[in-house]
């Protein structure tokens, strides 16, 4: 085997190397959804937020905008704060939007569903969205139920 | 710069440096002063003490096992004494440097049992690796020296040949020229007789001698075989026991009075050294059976 | 019982020797490293061995262990009525663990086997005594070039595996059990994260590689120089990687998947 051969055989292998190393990260990964950023932020506030989780997927009618980017406990306001980053192109949303914490299928991850309102202004950077639905709980619900049932 | 004058400068450099420093040291090339090693539960060397001088071939010769490989390492730096000092051409080898230890090895030569070929390269690169890694002459320059070196050990024409096609005798000349690429101070012969047919035993020996008298390379041979290493020697040392037994030129040392070096040097299966391992009486075990 | 006790305390002092007998090798292996860049023709040699020479195991076995994926996590998903979710079940179990392990451990058996008997029949043959006569270090000429081929296909070699696999199952699961061809995509785009995922399964691969290719080179450096010797230090090299992948991918999986958020 001589050398130039073996030098090609080693180009190649690197190569396909690499070659899998993009697939993976092009057809496998969700590198294709991730935003490149420069969009801009909404802030929203829940009773409780259930399972969402920072990068959870923030759309409208079904089509991912944006994502959960922060979420911690606001004490003056004394309800979960949700920050969300959303794409630049998406700019029309209005001041009147409401998010919900939704479940996709029934044992997935929870989301953010934004419903757009009626105002003719839009939301802009720093924005808070005022009508919120918190996430559903279980146990809320059996309770709900359960009182229903009782109070026949 | 014509090929000449490189040659010039290059052999002038190497060899005349040789000599320039002989004349200011009068000094043996290799003097051991009481040499002490272990190697795990044995005392390989008791105190040896002995001096090799400058452009004589040195013979280091007894029984198998007491340790003459190690002796060998033990000059060239890769293993330390427990006790006592080596010194390589007024430098005390243990207490260098790696840098410049290295640059002591790149002036000795050695010659291993084996070859100790790199067997995924051909003799010709084989020759020439001292060349590559050491130096930066030019690649025709290269060419001509391993050449030569070649066709001083008679092998110029097997320079394609891997050495996995070499016999023996012919991987052993290859690392002999090999082990003369750089125009060492001193060349360390490892059993170089050791497993040869006659016709190549005796070309090794005529090439040790030549080596010796016109590139005046000082020469260590460890061996145990007699007749040849005697017949090239100017000067022996018997080791036994880990140290030195006896010592002197050829005459002297047959004429020893020593009744072990005798048997030694004239192949007596009886002697000091006795035929039968110890064990008891040979009549006595024959007829009462092991359970005497 | 004190003889027990005598022969652990024994053990695991040798064990301790190994170990940091060991280190000091690898410290002069790395500090090696700086004289490869002026002789990148033993790198590029080495890769050849290395990790041309074992595409052909990667590959085949990359591609079986995705299409076992595809078949098993069919069957299981289809209890729950998910089965278009396979995609999902393939390509992380791959990318996350398969891909690195597995692959480390072919590796080890492969090339880490090779390595170790290379530079131990260099070491029986005498070649090693004689490169250090000839005032040639051969940890950098013999041992760092290999090391460094190691180091730098085995996340390679990794993600060969991974991707072939991903591909297995697709084989199986949409070409012969009928799972929807977008489905298997998309939701393994959507779960599959760059940087929890992937990234995580490449510096897995990345450890692995350093532990398993050190571990080759230094059993072959420190095998006894006879044939015995070097066959017993080939074992190790196999048996010793693979333990320390296994017990390095639990560390590693806990410490990068061990909390979700």
């Amino acid at each position: 085997m001589n050398t130039r051969t073996q030098e090609i055989l080693v180009g190649l292998f690197v190569a396909a190397g690499f070659a899998a190393l993009f697939t993976l990260a092009m057809r496998v990964s969700n590198l294709s959804q991730l935003d490149t950023g420069g969009g801009y932020q909404v802030n929203a506030f829940f009773q409780n937020i259930g399972g969402l989780k920072v990068g959870a997927p923030v759309t409208i009618s079904g089509v991912t905008i944006g994502r959960v980017s922060r979420i911690w406990y606001n004490p003056k306001q004394y309800k979960a704060e949700v920050t969300m980053d959303i794409a630049p192109s998406q700019d029309y949303l209005p001041k009147d939007t409401s998010a919900s914490i939704y479940t996709a299928g029934l044992l997935g991850e929870q989301y953010l569903a934004l419903e757009p309102g009626g105002s003719l202004q839009n939301l802009k950077d720093g924005d808070v969205i005022h009508f919120t639905q918190s996430a559903l709980l279980l146990e809320e619900i059996v309770g709900d139920l359960l009182a229903r049932m009782t109070t026949k | 710069m014509t090929r000449a004058s490189v040659y010039h400068a290059y052999f002038h450099s190497t060899v005349n440096a040789d000599i320039d420093t002989d004349a200011a040291h009068d000094r043996p090339l290799i003097e051991i002063r009481d040499l002490y090693f272990t190697r795990g539960q044995q005392q390989i060397f008791n105190g040896l003490s002995l001096n090799i001088e400058r452009r004589k071939i040195t013979a280091l010769m007894g029984p198998s096992g007491t340790g003459k490989t190690t002796l060998l390492k033990l000059i060239g730096g890769q293993l330390r004494p427990a006790k006592g000092t080596i010194y390589v051409d007024g430098q005390n080898v243990h207490r260098l440097r790696r840098h410049a230890l290295y640059d002591l090895r790149k002036r000795m030569g050695m010659l291993f049992q084996s070859g100790a070929l790199l067997t995924d390269i051909n003799v010709f690169e084989n020759v020439a690796y001292p060349l590559r890694e050491h130096t930066r002459l030019p690649e025709e320059l290269m060419r001509d020296v391993v050449l030569m070196k070649l066709e001083a050990v008679g092998l110029r024409g097997a320079r394609g040949l891997m050495p996995s096609e070499l016999s023996g005798g012919m991987a052993r000349r290859v690392a002999l020229a090999r082990a003369i690429v750089l125009d060492p101070m001193m060349i360390m012969y490892d059993e170089p007789f050791t497993g040869l047919d006659p016709i190549t035993k005796g070309t090794i020996v005529s090439l040790i001698k030549q080596l010796n008298q016109t590139l005046g390379v000082t020469s260590l041979v460890v061996s145990h075989d007699v007749e040849e290493t005697m017949s090239i020697a100017d000067y022996a040392y018997v080791i036994a026991e880990g140290c030195v037994v006896e010592s002197g030129t050829p005459p002297a040392l047959s004429k020893s009075s020593s009744a072990w070096v005798q048997q030694f040097m004239r192949g007596h299966a009886d002697g000091p050294v006795p035929f039968h391992y110890a064990a008891s009486d040979y009549v006595h075990d024959l007829l009462a059976g092991d359970s005497a | 019982m004190i003889d027990t006790i005598r022969s652990l305390g024994r053990w695991s002092l040798n064990l301790f020797e190994r170990l940091g007998c060991g280190s000091i090798f690898l410290l002069r292996v790395l500090v090696g490293l700086g004289s490869l860049v002026t002789r990148p023709r033993l790198v590029v040699r080495e890769l050849y061995s290395v990790g041309v020479l074992s595409l052909l195991i990667i590959l085949v076995s990359g591609l079986f262990v995705g299409m076992v994926l595809g078949l098993q996590g069919f069957v299981t998903l289809s209890k729950f009525g998910a089965e278009n979710s396979l995609g999902v079940v393939v390509a992380l179990s791959l990318v996350r663990e398969l891909g690195p392990v597995v692959a480390a451990l072919l590796f080890a058996g492969r090339a880490g086997s090779a390595l170790t008997a290379e530079i131990g029949l260099m070491k029986a043959t005498e070649q090693l005594s004689g490169m250090e006569m000839m005032a040639v270090d051969p940890v950098k000429r013999v041992v760092a070039p290999r090391f460094l081929a190691g180091f730098i296909a085995m996340p390679l070699l990794a993600a060969i595996f991974s991707a072939v696999g991903v591909f297995g199952g697709m084989f199986v699961g949409v070409g012969l059990l009928g799972v929807d061809s977008g489905s298997y995509w998309s939701q393994m785009q959507a779960v599959v994260d760059l940087h929890a995922d992937i990234y995580n399964g490449i510096i897995k691969s990345l450890v692995f590689g350093f532990v398993a290719t050190w571990i080759a080179v230094y059993e072959g450096y420190d095998a006894t120089p006879t044939s015995e010797g070097v066959s017993r230090a080939t074992t190790r090299t196999v048996v010793n990687t693979a333990l320390a992948v296994l017990g390095l991918d639990f560390m590693l999986t806990a410490l990068m998947f061990g909390n979700p958020s």
